[in-house]
């Protein structure tokens, strides 16, 4: 099926307009096609074979795509078209900080000095480079309130698993490691699997009715096996934990550790300080507080930070400043080692880098004003339309739910879809876990005024015809590329790979 | 919304049935409900030790992940294999051909503790 396909009078299928169709690369295929002339070999052939261990060769090799240079450049332009990018409009995916990525930092990151490195030249050729790991180190301690850091992890989970890894060396080395960790029930599903890699069993914690930790609640649950606690500050209901600094003092009392998922920062950039809220270990993603590409699968950057009594276990290699020059540091006694292949992914850092350089120190805390009041424009204008299950104010995200459309029976999932229709990529739905039928929004400081009123007329309009005409939303989308698609059968029965 | 005379509830929206001290297990049509189309169904394996209160597996559906949580103590003797191959049957038979596993209570008692399904529709009826 296809939205944009139209047929003609004989009731074959094509393109509408510009809009390609674009069938799998494989189909394109053509034996022989290439894209280019390789010149005769002034040497002898050899079996390719030999050489190679026996075995170590595919013998079933087929299905190599032979397409020429023109076929390969139109098939990916095409599924580019078809993308739906921050680039292209509003990205309002909660949870994720789909903020714009400015083009300066892809400058800094395609100079040449930076795109020529190889990981194993000598240090002393890569001085530039490892001053920049040692300075965005440093910057990002400064913006959370920590000692010590790495940028390693390839993501936030990553940056959660090593959080963890540390809060596990730092009380095995003082004699026993602990066997639990508590979660609140709002926290992200990357939180207890991190947990669990480190051995630990999790225990949740139902929030207060306000969408807070239950302080007294904690008291109960936190005793002397608990390693410690993982929390996200504001939590995936858009709201700040007022009583953070209560609940680091009733975890730290039983010996524990409190580890803050940061992803969430853009809401507190420049405000306030988890080192100072009394959180121990945190994690940050470059690729959503610090506006480098998000998306896709990656490469993205989890820094793990912690106070000065986490830092001999950080994972290594670990850069260093002795009599003014920077050297790699390989194996730390302590350390738990490495998370990532070489340095992590270094042009990650880069962008990043040149971003907290163009907005400076003040231009963070304007940051989180900016995105903190767009999350509020959008939930006052859409209360009333739809259900808000936690209260305002909120922080940087807004979460609302399908509860007045119920009745209806127009689903947060026909919701979304109807989004599509009218020119937005939807928001996270169905999360937090806690709130039935969530839809999750989170604008950022990227957008304008004009298109949030844009993003919130549509969203008016699909709550007017939810009432009207409830039937034609469980249609959408119908002017998309394709139309819905069977989320059920894909899970069930996944179809992966091309078959000729 | 269905919740059979006869079998036992939790807050969890688990059920049990029990057969001389051996309890089959599933969730209720609720649970189905809410959960939408269910995708995967993780279980423990036959001779697995449970605690009543306890997660002994996980339930997948295209909107979310939940733990299932034991309603009594005691060894899982057997589990559904055919939800395996066919999850939909929990959708489809929540109270029948949907069942998850069966347990060998040691400790019949926590059965008290309980929800019938009068106190178990009350309870639904405090979601809305």
């Amino acid at each position: 099926m296809g939205g944009a396909q139209s047929r003609n009078i004989l009731g074959k299928p094509y393109a509408r307009g510009i809009v390609f169709n674009e069938p799998l690369i494989f189909e394109r295929s053509r034996a022989g096609r290439n894209g280019c002339d390789v010149a005769k070999s002034p040497f002898e052939q050899k079996e390719i074979s030999a050489g190679f261990a026996k075995g170590t060769l595919r013998e079933d090799f087929t299905g190599f795509v032979e397409v020429s240079e023109p076929s390969a450049v139109r098939h990916f332009t095409r599924l580019s078209q078809w993308n739906y990018g921050v680039d292209s409009n509003f990205y309002p995916l909660g949870s994720c900080t789909m903020k714009y990525n400015p083009k300066v930092n892809e400058a800094v990151a395609r100079l040449a000095g930076f795109t020529g490195l190889h990981p194993l030249q000598d240090e002393a050729t890569a001085q530039g480079a490892l001053r920049v790991i040692y300075e965005l180190e440093k910057y990002l301690c400064d913006i959370v309130g920590m000692h010590s850091a790495s940028l390693q992890p390839a993501a936030g989970a990553q940056g959660e698993l090593t959080g963890l890894m540390l809060i596990h060396a730092y009380l095995k080395d003082k004699g026993n490691a602990r066997k639990k960790v508590i979660l609140p029930d709002s926290s992200h599903g990357t939180n207890p699997a991190s947990a669990a890699l480190c051995e630990y069993s999790t225990v949740p914690l139902a929030s207060g009715t306000d969408g807070l930790i239950d302080c007294s609640a904690l008291e109960k649950l936190m005793d002397e096996e608990t390693a410690a606690l993982m929390v996200t500050n504001p939590n995936t209901l858009g709201m700040f934990e007022k009583n953070i600094k209560r609940v680091c003092e009733i975890v730290h009392a039983k010996g524990g550790l409190v580890y803050a998922d940061g992803a969430n920062l853009n809401a507190i950039l420049g405000k306030t300080r988890f080192g100072d809220m009394g959180v121990d270990v945190c994690h940050m993603n470059l690729h959503k507080t610090f506006s480098t590409p998000h998306g896709g699968g990656g490469p993205g950057s989890g820094p793990v930070l912690a106070k000065d009594f986490l830092a001999p276990y950080m994972p290594a290699p670990r850069v260093v400043l002795a009599d003014g020059r920077y050297k790699l540091e390989h194996n730390p006694p302590k350390s738990v080692g490495a998370l990532n292949a070489f340095y992590g992914n270094f042009g990650v850092y880069l962008r990043a880098y040149v971003y907290l350089l163009s907005v400076g120190g003040e231009g963070l805390g304007d940051i989180s004003d900016a995105a903190v009041l767009n999350a509020n424009y959008i939930l006052s204008r859409l209360k009333g339309h739809y259900h808000v299950p936690y209260d305002g104010p909120c922080m940087h995200e807004c979460v609302l739910s399908d509860k007045f459309q119920k009745d209806a029976h127009v689903s947060t999932l026909d919701i979304a879809k109807s989004l599509i229709d009218r020119g937005f990529h939807p928001p996270t739905i169905y999360f937090p876990l806690i709130v039935k039928g969530a839809m999750m929004i989170e604008p950022t400081e990227s957008e304008s005024l004009e298109t949030m009123d844009t993003f919130v007329d549509a969203m008016v309009d699909i709550a007017e015809v939810a009432k009207t005409h409830p039937l034609s939303l469980a249609e959408a989308p119908v002017l998309a590329k394709m139309r819905r698609l069977d989320e059920t059968q894909a899970v069930r029965n996944p179809d992966l790979r091309h078959k000729p | 919304m269905d919740y059979p005379d006869g079998l036992y509830y939790t807050k969890d929206h688990e059920w049990g049935m029990d057969e001389n001290g051996i309890l089959t297990v599933g969730i209720t049509d609720y649970a189905q409900g809410e959960l939408g189309d269910v995708v995967y169904v993780e279980l423990p394996q036959e001779g697995t030790i449970i605690k009543a209160g306890e997660p002994f597996g996980v339930v997948e559906s295209v909107k979310s992940v939940s733990d299932l949580y034991s309603p009594v103590s005691g060894e899982v003797v057997e589990i559904n294999p055919d939800l395996e191959a066919e999850p939909e049957t929990v959708n489809s038979s929540p109270y029948d051909r949907g069942w998850m596993i069966k347990i060998a209570m040691s400790k019949p008692a926590e059965l008290e503790k309980l929800l019938s399904p009068e106190a178990y529709a009350e309870y639904l009826a405090t979601l809305k």
